[in-house]
């Protein structure tokens, strides 16, 4: 377990826009080592996995591409123009794409393989697909099933785990007034990431390395996965309040007085932020799973407690060895998600069983039962406990 | 109802609030699109600004004609004038006076507008004698009735039809008579138009707009016209076409004739590193416009210091692109003409005018007392009024105005080169400091002038003089010209 550190980074002023409120992160110096580039993929559906055994099929509008090593180290200094894609597909697909174009062949949906969520594509060239990786620690949370054959789970929950599971997200253009927000966001001199809040909750906090890198992904912000309560919270939400603390002119009679006033103004502004809108990231307990190390730079996915008393945060990382998060994009989870992680989390630790689990959340069985439906997770049970619980039957 | 010490009521003040409300609108407000709002907001904050103060104020609303209201407007408050006659007993100027405004105003505005006007006015068919009147008369005074006839057919067609005019000479014949049964002209011009059907020499003598399609008919390569046509071409022609010219390899346009803010769009409208080699000339042509605009008000003004937005918002819409950063632009070279001692502060802390973009965040309280730090007499903010925390500036500068400068040694404006259609009118910094709309910077003088009314301390009567003067000086030139006409 180990707690998220925006080491680096400065808050800066908010935008706000309707309902979206957008606090820019911002570097004294980039990190050095490290690029990320926009990669669109030259195709609508990427399916992940080999092509005869398709692992997923997913909606994935671009990728991103880290570059690390010297390459990137040039690049820092802002000298050096990369020859990486530059938003254009190229490789075999786009390949493939420009020749069945050129031959005259009708729109379709362009389909192209990868053989992995995360994919070394040259030698200090990462390609990953941006919040996937987090996602699918998600999905595959205690994905295998009871370790235990306990006589309460159906055969295909002891056969096949929890497949098939699924959660929603929504694109960045659905939810509303986002696409706006981003239109009119003003790109500070030197920011290197955003934390963004919709109906100010914590939506999602985005990091990347250089500011020419956040630039060129500003617009692409609208083409990620946002959680259901982001959705929901932008659909309902009035528009956001300008937060800001008094200016304190009490007293203040020259120019020294009031500047001194708006300095103070300013830097209670930013405790104000990281202290308490940032808090439910940066208080929170995660576990890091490292999926991938290039050279000093290690890509981590990280998956939250699940407390449900608090909103939970899944996401990805690229952290240098000193903890410098030289990429960071983080993922809101629902009410519904948290409990469902909450849920499967003590199931696992009580060994899949269930009287051990309801005794654990502080219930009896059928609270347990109670919880798992609401949760969307009754199929797992055997049919004829489900009956008795039905029945009404006090110990089902 | 109380009354304030001035001797105005407190609705008074409310009526002074709302009319200058219409004033900032109508000179910023275009209807086009802006930064944070579509151009459908803007037409309906236009639409309801333009009706109410027509309906309860119609003689300020006929006034502000004589204010620096923009073309758009000015249009539109003549044609709200002609179409509506105004109830029997309401406030309103002599129909002399007002007439006058009207025909002064049409006599400024670009003849393409007043075309579309009258062919509004000829859709809906306001064709009351005034109306007839006001297009009669302005008809009379264009120069060259046949050029007109040539670049403006379907407007002077439509306007000669709608008010029962008989055009003079062969422009009747030209604009009424189908081709065949016209036969040659007399006129040159009209004969050029003629012949230019079948030989394109003749198109060379066209304007440059309707010769441009003579042109394409024969096949002439561009570069082969442009370098022929450029002796045709307007001066605004010119300026558009510059890009073209030069990438033809032939002379630019002349810069030393253009207004200043159009100036202004035509270098942020070039690459920085061209704005980089050209910077003498360019700089040498925009001083010496802005000395146009300052004349004899140059090095009046005590110390000035100025707050400059060049954020990413001055950027604009893509149809009226970079449009409030060259407001700001215009604003600071007629500053420097105006001012003797001036110091510009670029919102992005850029110390080179010449080569700003619209780009970054905006920290206009940190800028604000930049400026307020050099001392001045006077502090100018040119912004669309969008900080990034918008009470914060209007904390700081209410602060400001009650605690550390209460005697007002220090005066501030505000022009706001952006109307915000849900405000409907310019977004507002502070309430301690006046905002004042701002299309064209030649008008920076007198509205600064203007600014005091927005203080909330001098009331309707005041503003009421201040109308009437501007009016009576607008309108004394025209006066003369009448008899010149009537003479003629």
């Amino acid at each position: 377990m180990t707690d998220l550190t925006l080491k680096g980074l400065e808050t800066g002023r908010a935008q706000v826009r309707g309902g979206v409120r957008m606090v820019p992160l911002l570097r004294r110096r980039p990190v050095e080592g490290l690029r990320l580039h926009p990669r669109l993929t030259g195709g609508d559906i990427a399916v992940v996995g080999s092509q005869r055994r398709p692992r997923y099929i997913g909606y994935v509008p671009h990728a991103y591409v880290a570059t690390w090593g010297g390459e990137a180290a040039s690049a820092a200094y802002g000298t050096w123009l990369s020859e990486v894609e530059r938003g254009a597909p190229s490789g075999a697909e786009a390949e493939r794409a420009a020749r069945e174009e050129a031959a005259g062949a009708p729109p379709r949906i362009k389909l192209f393989g990868l053989r992995r969520q995360v994919q070394r594509t040259d030698r200090t060239r990462l390609r990953f697909l941006p919040l996937h990786l987090a996602m699918e620690g998600y999905l595959s949370l205690h994905f295998g099933g009871p370790d235990i054959a306990w006589k309460e789970w159906s055969r295909t929950t002891l056969r096949r785990g929890l497949s098939p599971r699924e959660e929603d997200s929504y694109l960045g253009v659905q939810v509303r007034g986002l696409a706006e927000a981003l239109r009119t966001f003003e790109i500070v001199r030197g920011q290197c990431g955003v934390a963004l809040y919709v109906g100010d909750e914590l939506a999602s906090v985005v990091v990347t390395p250089h500011p020419e890198d956040y630039r060129a992904l500003h617009p692409t912000l609208v083409l990620d996965m946002f959680g259901e309560a982001i959705y929901r919270n932008a659909t309902f939400v009035a528009e956001s309040p300008h937060l800001h603390a008094p200016l304190r002119t009490r007293g203040v009679s020259d120019l020294a007085g009031l500047r001194a006033a708006l300095e103070e103004q300013r830097a209670s502004w930013r405790d104000f932020h990281d202290e308490t809108m940032l808090a439910p990231l940066t208080d929170a307990d995660y576990t890091l799973t490292p999926v991938y190390r290039m050279g000093e730079f290690r890509l981590d996915r990280f998956l939250p407690s699940f407390d449900p008393a608090r909103t939970n945060h899944i996401g990805e990382a690229i952290v240098r060895e000193d903890g410098e998060p030289g990429y960071l994009k983080t993922f809101v989870l629902s009410n519904a998600q948290t409990k469902r992680g909450h849920l499967l989390s003590k199931l696992a630790a009580a060994g899949w069983h269930l009287d051990a689990t309801a005794a654990s959340l502080a219930t009896d069985r059928r609270g347990l039962i109670t919880r798992m439906r609401s949760a969307g997770m009754e199929h797992l049970l055997r049919q004829d406990i489900l009956d008795r619980f039905w029945a009404g039957n006090p110990n089902p | 109802m109380r009354d304030t010490p001035d001797g105005d009521t407190y609705t008074d003040l409310l009526d002074c609030e709302d009319v200058l409300r219409f004033a900032n609108a109508a000179i910023s407000g275009t209807g086009q699109r802006e930064f944070r709002t579509g151009a459908a907001g803007q037409r309906l904050t236009l639409d309801f600004l333009h009706d109410y103060v027509r309906v309860n104020f119609r003689d300020l609303y006929a006034a502000s004609l004589a204010l620096d209201v923009n073309d758009h407007n000015a249009a539109r408050i003549v044609h709200g004038l002609l179409s509506d006659p105004g109830e029997p007993g309401a406030a309103a100027l002599d129909r002399r006076t007002e007439g006058a405004l009207v025909s002064q105003r049409l006599a400024h505005m670009p003849p393409q507008r007043v075309y579309r006007l009258f062919r509004r006015l000829a859709a809906e068919r306001v064709n009351n004698r005034r109306t007839r009147t006001v297009i009669a008369r302005w008809i009379s005074r264009r120069r060259d009735l046949a050029f007109d006839a040539v670049k403006y057919r379907a407007g002077l067609t439509a306007a000669a039809r709608h008010a029962h005019l008989r055009l003079p000479g062969e422009v009747s014949a030209f604009c009424f008579s189908p081709p065949h049964r016209a036969g040659s002209f007399a006129t040159p011009l009209l004969e050029s138009y003629r012949e230019a059907h079948y030989t394109v020499e003749a198109a060379y003598e066209l304007p440059l707009s309707v010769g441009e399609g003579f042109a394409a008919k024969h096949g002439v390569p561009r570069k082969e016209f442009l370098s022929r046509a450029r002796a045709s071409a307007t001066g605004g022609e010119l300026l558009r076409l510059d890009r073209s010219l030069r990438g033809h390899g032939l002379e630019g346009a002349d810069l030393r004739r253009v207004g200043l803010t159009r100036l202004c769009s035509y270098v942020l409208a070039l690459p920085v590193a061209d704005r980089e080699e050209r910077r003498e000339e360019l700089t040498a042509a925009l001083r010496a416009a802005a000395r146009r605009i300052a004349g004899g008000q140059a090095g009046t003004w005590g110390p000035t210091a100025a707050v400059l937005d060049d954020s990413y918002s001055s950027f604009g819409s893509p149809v009226k692109r970079n449009r409030p950063l060259a407001v700001a632009l215009a604003c600071h070279f007629v500053l420097e003409e105006l001012s003797v001692r001036y110091t510009p502060h670029w919102v992005s802390g850029r110390r080179d005018a010449l080569t700003v973009r619209p780009e970054g965040a905006t920290p206009l309280a940190e800028t604000i007392m930049d400026a307020l730090e050099d001392g001045p007499e006077r502090l100018v903010v040119v912004s669309d009024g969008h900080d990034d925390a918008p009470p914060v500036p209007a904390a700081l500068l209410d602060a400001w105005r009650t605690r550390v400068d209460p005697d007002r040694r220090t005066a501030a404006v505000h022009l706001n080169p952006v109307m915000d259609a849900d405000e409907m009118e310019p977004a507002r910094l502070a309430g301690s400091v006046p905002t004042v709309g701002i299309r064209d910077a030649s008008a920076l003088p007198s509205l600064v002038e203007l600014a005091r009314f927005g203080e909330g301390r001098s009331g309707l009567a005041e503003l009421r003089e201040h109308l009437d003067r501007r009016v009576a000086a607008y309108i004394a030139d025209v006066d003369e010209k009448r008899t010149v006409q009537e003479v003629r």
